[in-house]
């Protein structure tokens, strides 16, 4: 009677789990969208030194139209390889646990991500049409982590501590204009990675 | 005996206890995700739905989407009020183990 009593009581908890919370969400995806950001970084660093630009003399820097499309590019070039990651493993895990994938929790989890990033995206945008280039990584830092902390309703709460941290580093950035790349290598590589160490560990 | 016989027969099956912990925690709730969820076939979860229905322990809505039937569930007051009550007492039971 007792392990039937504790067996209902634990069917009962995942089910509720399983239904209210997208926990198909794998720590690996946060590794390796981090590895591809810190990559980026580095990508983009010697970029600039082939240019002839020292990225850290603290001079304010004038850059050519070539080098913010290639810029522009490699961006969208590292978004596209994190999402993909978070697919693969988002699929990868969700087969493993017999998981269904696309159901309500999940769109809401996407809808409540996709508000702020769009309007942060469209934010960079003009950003980038006035050319106020400077203000770009504070801005994605900051719309990337009130998406987080908003999604973070939807699934693992441990996402809302990465918001929270993203959000905290877009506003000491705002401060430090012209260091766009170190903090996007701190936001988007390092705490991408401590966030899915840490995930990846609790939720095995 | 006496907490025993306070368990509501209506959730003695897995099923049903997965149905209702579903509806607990989310609005409306279509047949198909439904079945994903608790990994059963289509006549169980018909079977045990239709039951919970005729307790009065869930809402069952069915419209057309396209030419597509599609039904939903979502818990009633009274479903609410009883699955709480029949939480609390499995717990009580746990317990004085």
């Amino acid at each position: 009677m007792s392990q039937k009593i504790q067996e209902d009581l634990s069917h009962i908890r995942s089910m509720m789990e399983r239904s209210s919370r997208f926990i198909s969400l794998s720590g690996l995806s946060g590794i390796f969208a981090g590895l591809f950001a810190l990559a980026g970084s580095i990508y983009a660093y010697q970029l600039f030194k082939n240019n002839g630009i020292e990225y850290f003399d603290g001079k304010q820097k004038l850059y050519s139209y070539d080098l913010i499309i290639e810029l522009v590019i490699i961006a969208c070039g590292i978004l596209v390889l994190a999402l993909g990651s978070f697919i693969f493993f988002t699929l990868r895990k969700s087969k493993k646990f017999d998981l269904p994938v696309w159901t309500n929790t999940t769109k809401k989890m996407l809808l409540n991500l996709a508000i702020p990033l769009l309007v942060g995206g469209v934010f960079c945008m003009a950003l980038l049409y006035h050319q106020l280039f400077a203000l770009i990584a504070p801005v994605t830092l900051l719309f990337y982590g009130l998406a987080l902390i908003n999604a973070g309703k939807y699934t693992f709460s441990d996402i809302r501590y990465l918001g929270a941290c993203e959000i905290i580093l877009g506003c000491i950035s705002l401060f430090y204009l012209g260091f766009g790349l170190v903090f996007w290598a701190i936001g988007f590589g390092i705490l991408h990675i401590l966030y899915g160490i840490i995930v990846f560990k609790k939720y095995k | 005996m006496g907490i025993i016989d306070k368990l509501n027969k209506d959730f003695e099956s897995r099923v049903r206890l997965g149905i209702m912990s579903v509806l607990m925690v989310n609005d409306w709730i279509d047949f198909t995700e439904m079945k994903s969820l608790l990994n059963i076939t289509d006549g169980n979860l018909a079977s045990h739905s239709s039951a919970l229905e005729k307790s009065g322990y869930i809402e069952v809505k069915k419209e057309f989407v396209g030419k597509k039937p599609k039904t939903s569930y979502r818990v009633t007051n009274l479903g609410r009020a009883e699955f709480v009550a029949h939480l609390n007492s499995l717990e009580k039971l746990f317990k004085s183990k």
